[in-house]
């Protein structure tokens, strides 16, 4: 349906250098708009190098890139694009509140909508604490919310849903389809496997190449797994 | 503006959640210079003669302290990357840190002034309200060198080492310790190219002259120009991008 639409993001040989040797050779992918697409794959693939390359903080990024149609870092994407960094950044000597408003400010948020989010990322009753006091847990959450700040039209979040309960996890994924249903596009990334089957579209990422670019449905059709895992595993054998 | 504002808001904020520095920040100037007129007990005019300065090298000591910290924090926590993907410019990120410093410095500098001026018997012959806004642009300063300490450190340790290298020798220099007149030629023109010379230069200027001297204010230019150069040199070593 959104295909005939602009690509939200658009890669072509991705290239990224860290500390003298190549982290990513040669990502080429397309994503339409109003879509929740995984990056998934194991610690150390290069999930973090993407997202950082497509958000713009990226040093040495090679190869051409355009989101929403723009260069990354752009003032304008900026406007545009919401950031979930896995380091869950966000100042540990303000509380809960004073993060969700500082962020709310820089992007031009409504004001209630701070509010709001406690509300859905479940942190109300830590609103007044100081974000160093916060759990693991409660600290993504945080970083999530800061995100989300201002309805952003793409939303690249890392790992947003790591070390959460079952529940809460549950309720993070109903609430990024409604972000979705409202037009928006997110690219989550997750190095668990069973997270790609919520997503409509998966790029599979290992060691800085993409193995797949596919629907979970196709990944499985096209390996003859029975789960995701086993789709990953035949993927990497096919490969070696 | 408004990001400048808010940014100047959140870090006031980071402050007030930490009242033991601010104690420190605002407690600690009025003590030494406490201490330092009762060492002077019976040598009044030679705490005339440097009490003034003292009001000016505070907030050079501590905004330094302060702002390298800070800025060292925002970029090892991942704090400065989330800023540098939402529209906030590093002008204006840099303008509210300047912002709630300069505040943070004139509060210093009421605090440590009106004490000296009060209660310890230090004469001004100059404008008060100068020495003050000196503080501030010496505080500037501060921020500029700390922020450039920042962009050289991986750690807070690092850091403060940065301290007696940046902060020291303009101490030994700027004529505190020795009148500049009588330095050789080699460090006369070391201490000519330091900002803190200057500042030291106008305090006395409104020590012993009346109102606001020119002599001070061209002093006070000196300094200002040199808080900007520091502040946007350092800006450029917040780079968007990064390994």
């Amino acid at each position: 349906m959104s295909a005939a639409r602009a690509p939200a993001i658009s890669v072509r040989d991705l290239r990224v250098r860290r500390g003298g040797r190549e982290v990513l050779h040669g990502l080429t992918f397309e994503l339409g708009t109003g879509l929740v697409a995984g990056l998934i794959g194991p610690s150390g693939g290069g999930k973090t190098t993407l997202m950082r390359a497509l958000v713009g903080v990226q040093r040495s990024a090679r190869g051409e890139l355009r989101v929403l149609g723009m260069a990354p870092g752009s003032s304008e994407l900026r406007r545009r694009l919401g950031y979930g960094t896995q380091s869950q950044a966000c100042y540990a000597d303000l509380t809960v509140r004073e993060n969700l408003r500082y962020f709310g400010a820089l992007v031009g948020a409504r004001r209630e909508q701070a509010e709001e989010l406690l509300e859905q990322v479940d942190l109300r009753d830590a609103a007044g604490q100081l974000a160093r006091s916060l759990s693991g847990g409660q600290r993504s959450r945080l970083s999530l919310a800061t995100a989300l700040l201002g309805e952003p039209e793409l939303l690249v979040l890392d790992e947003p849903t790591v070390g959460l309960d079952p529940l809460l996890r549950e309720r993070l994924w109903r609430m990024f389809r409604g972000i979705v249903e409202r037009g928006a596009t997110l690219l989550v990334s997750s190095h668990v496997m069973e997270e790609a089957a919520r997503c409509q579209e998966v790029l599979l990422l290992r060691d800085g190449s993409l193995l797949a670019h596919a629907t979970p449905s196709e990944l499985m059709r096209a390996t003859g797994a029975g789960d995701l895992d086993a789709a990953f595993l035949a993927l990497v054998a096919e490969r070696a | 503006m408004t990001r400048t504002l808010s940014t100047a808001v959140r870090v006031l904020r980071q402050l007030r959640h930490d009242p033991r520095t601010v104690a420190l920040i605002l407690g600690v100037p009025a003590l030494l210079m406490t201490l330092f007129r009762f060492v002077y007990e019976h040598q009044h005019a030679a705490f005339e003669r440097s009490g003034p300065a003292l009001m000016v090298l505070f907030p050079l000591v501590t905004m330094f302290l302060v702002s390298s910290v800070a800025l060292l924090r925002e970029r090892t926590t991942g704090t400065l990357e989330r800023l540098m993907t939402t529209p906030i410019s590093r002008f204006a990120l840099l303008g509210g840190y300047g912002l709630a410093f300069t505040l943070l410095a004139l509060a210093q500098a009421a605090v440590v002034s009106s004490l000296s001026l009060a209660a310890l018997g230090l004469s001004l012959m100059g404008s008060t309200a100068l020495v003050v806004t000196l503080a501030a642009a010496v505080a500037l300063l501060g921020l500029g060198l700390g922020l450039l300490a920042s962009a050289f450190a991986r750690s807070e340790f690092q850091v403060v080492q940065f301290f007696p290298a940046a902060i020291l020798p303009q101490l030994l220099l700027c004529g505190l310790l020795v009148p500049r007149a009588r330095m050789g030629a080699l460090l006369s023109a070391i201490s000519d190219a330091l900002p803190m010379s200057y500042a030291i230069d106008g305090v006395r200027h409104l020590a012993v002259e009346r109102g606001a001297s020119g002599g001070a204010l061209g002093d006070l230019a000196i300094v200002l120009a040199y808080a900007v150069g520091a502040i946007m040199l350092g800006a450029l070593t917040l780079g968007r991008r990064s390994e």
